[in-house]
């Protein structure tokens, strides 16, 4: 293996985050909203996301291959940390550490949905409707194992969309760094709100 | 006032290799004391809160005016140069421990070195040799020079590597301060002139991207001195750079 790939691996993991993971977490959650607006509509939404032309590349290249990278080593900088918030207990602080508590949260989710659904799916032992969500969704364990599952991902992904700006060298002065968390502040709150709307459609109907 | 005392718990080490201990002290208040005074009065009289004869604490001190960064310690939990800390300012019992993220020499001295090593990894310094008389550098505009002045305030403490959570023996993390000095020589006129190079160390393993944004270096930092707005800076640069390597230029400097 060659020497000094850390910074180009680092550098990687950052870009995955938000290109392709971020733009397919949007999409995903876009789609997932079409059950606010009833069966059928989710129904078709996600007929034509399932049918789209060469998918099973389309699924390998844009969410399979990058999340697992970004997951794997995700895990180990998690655990390459000396944790010390109740000595500095400052804004950014906390937000760094609930930026790798919510990593963890999040693969352990994600690990859980993608069984449940795709590879449920995939194995012949369910088939994709409204009614594979409604059911996963009106038991009051999953849908709290949803709800924190959801919220914990969009905050992972708002938070990294701000230390993103920074790895980049987009946001470079403290007053542009202070005005990217408001931003992604703003981001979480909407991506959630689109999440989430869609788990209580499958919940309590539409 | 005479019989005010104040307490003082100090975790002690007396070798590289030993196991660290605490032991209690109780010094005569005086006023305007700060941490190396007291430290001082033990030094004078080295005996614990039990009455017992001890070895005097040891630590390191040179300046005492926060110049020197020698005298870092983890003052109740905050690590800060015990000559800038005041005794009337904390609250008792004092709690005083070597700084963790470093090798403890003995008591509350430490062995920054790994510090030194940084700084010479990043080439922290200008060249201005030559086989010949280079004569005088570029100039440097005044506004630039108040700016780089702050970034020169930098005493290699240690605080901003001890406050960091990615700076530990899980990780090879270079740290903050090493960072700020690489966007100080970068700017200078004749500094830049290696501009290449040092980016090219911050791009090595245990570089820049060890980085993991908990900002805690600015917080903490005795100087003032903006880390991580260096810090952003220095990604910026070095992913011009890593772009620059790959598609770019068939030359660095």
């Amino acid at each position: 293996m060659a020497e000094n790939r850390d910074f180009f691996y680092r550098r990687l993991h950052s870009l995955l985050g938000v290109i392709p993971i971020g733009v397919f977490l949007i999409q995903h959650l876009l789609v997932n909203h079409f059950a606010v607006y009833g069966r059928e509509s989710f129904e078709q939404a996600a007929g034509f996301i399932h049918d789209l032309p060469f998918r099973i590349v389309l699924e390998f290249v844009v969410i399979y291959i990058p999340i697992l990278f970004h997951a794997i080593l995700g895990v180990y900088i998690v655990f390459t940390v000396k944790y010390n918030n109740r000595r500095y207990s400052f804004f950014r602080n906390i937000m760094f550490t609930l930026q790798r508590v919510s990593g963890i949260i999040t693969l352990i989710f994600i690990a859980w949905h993608v069984w449940e659904t795709r590879i449920a799916i995939g194995l012949g032992n369910a088939e994709l409707n409204y009614s594979l969500m409604e059911n996963i969704l009106t038991q009051p364990f999953m849908f709290w194992f949803y709800i924190i599952g959801v919220v914990s991902t969009t905050f992972h992904f708002a938070n990294g969309l701000w230390s993103f700006l920074v790895t980049w060298g987009f946001t470079i002065t403290p007053r542009s760094q202070r005005v990217a968390t408001y931003a992604t502040l703003v981001v979480f709150l909407i991506v959630t709100y689109i999440g989430v709307r869609a788990i209580f459609a499958f919940a309590y109907g539409a | 006032m005479a019989d005010k005392t104040i307490t003082l718990i100090i975790t002690r080490q007396d070798s590289p290799d030993s196991s660290p201990y605490e032991e209690t002290f109780k010094v005569p208040y005086r006023e305007n004391m700060n941490v190396i005074s007291a430290l001082m009065e033990i030094r004078r009289n080295p005996v614990n809160a039990n009455g017992e004869n001890t070895t005097p604490v040891f630590w390191e001190m040179n300046c005492l005016e926060e110049v020197c960064g020698a005298c870092s310690m983890v003052i109740n939990g905050q690590a800060k140069q015990s000559c800038a800390t005041l005794i009337d300012q904390l609250e008792q019992p004092i709690r005083l421990e070597p700084m963790s993220t470093f090798p403890v020499v003995r008591d509350l001295a430490v062995d920054r070195s790994r510090m030194f090593d940084s700084l010479k990894k990043v080439k922290a310094w200008i060249p201005i040799d030559g086989t010949y008389d280079l004569g005088p550098g570029p100039r440097m505009p005044e506004k630039k020079r108040q700016w780089a002045y702050e970034l020169s305030k930098c005493m290699t403490c240690g605080v901003c590597l001890e406050a960091c959570p990615n700076v530990n023996s899980n990780s090879d993390f270079i740290g903050p301060a090493a960072l700020s000095q690489v966007r100080l020589f970068n700017a200078h006129p004749t500094g830049q002139m290696n501009k290449g190079e040092r980016l090219e160390a911050l791009m090595e393993d245990g570089g820049i991207h060890g980085c993991g944004n908990s900002q805690n270096c600015v917080q903490v930092c005795p100087k003032g001195i903006p880390l991580t707005t260096s810090i952003a800076a220095m990604n910026r640069d070095t992913n011009i750079q890593a772009f620059k390597n790959f598609f770019g230029s068939d030359h660095v400097y």
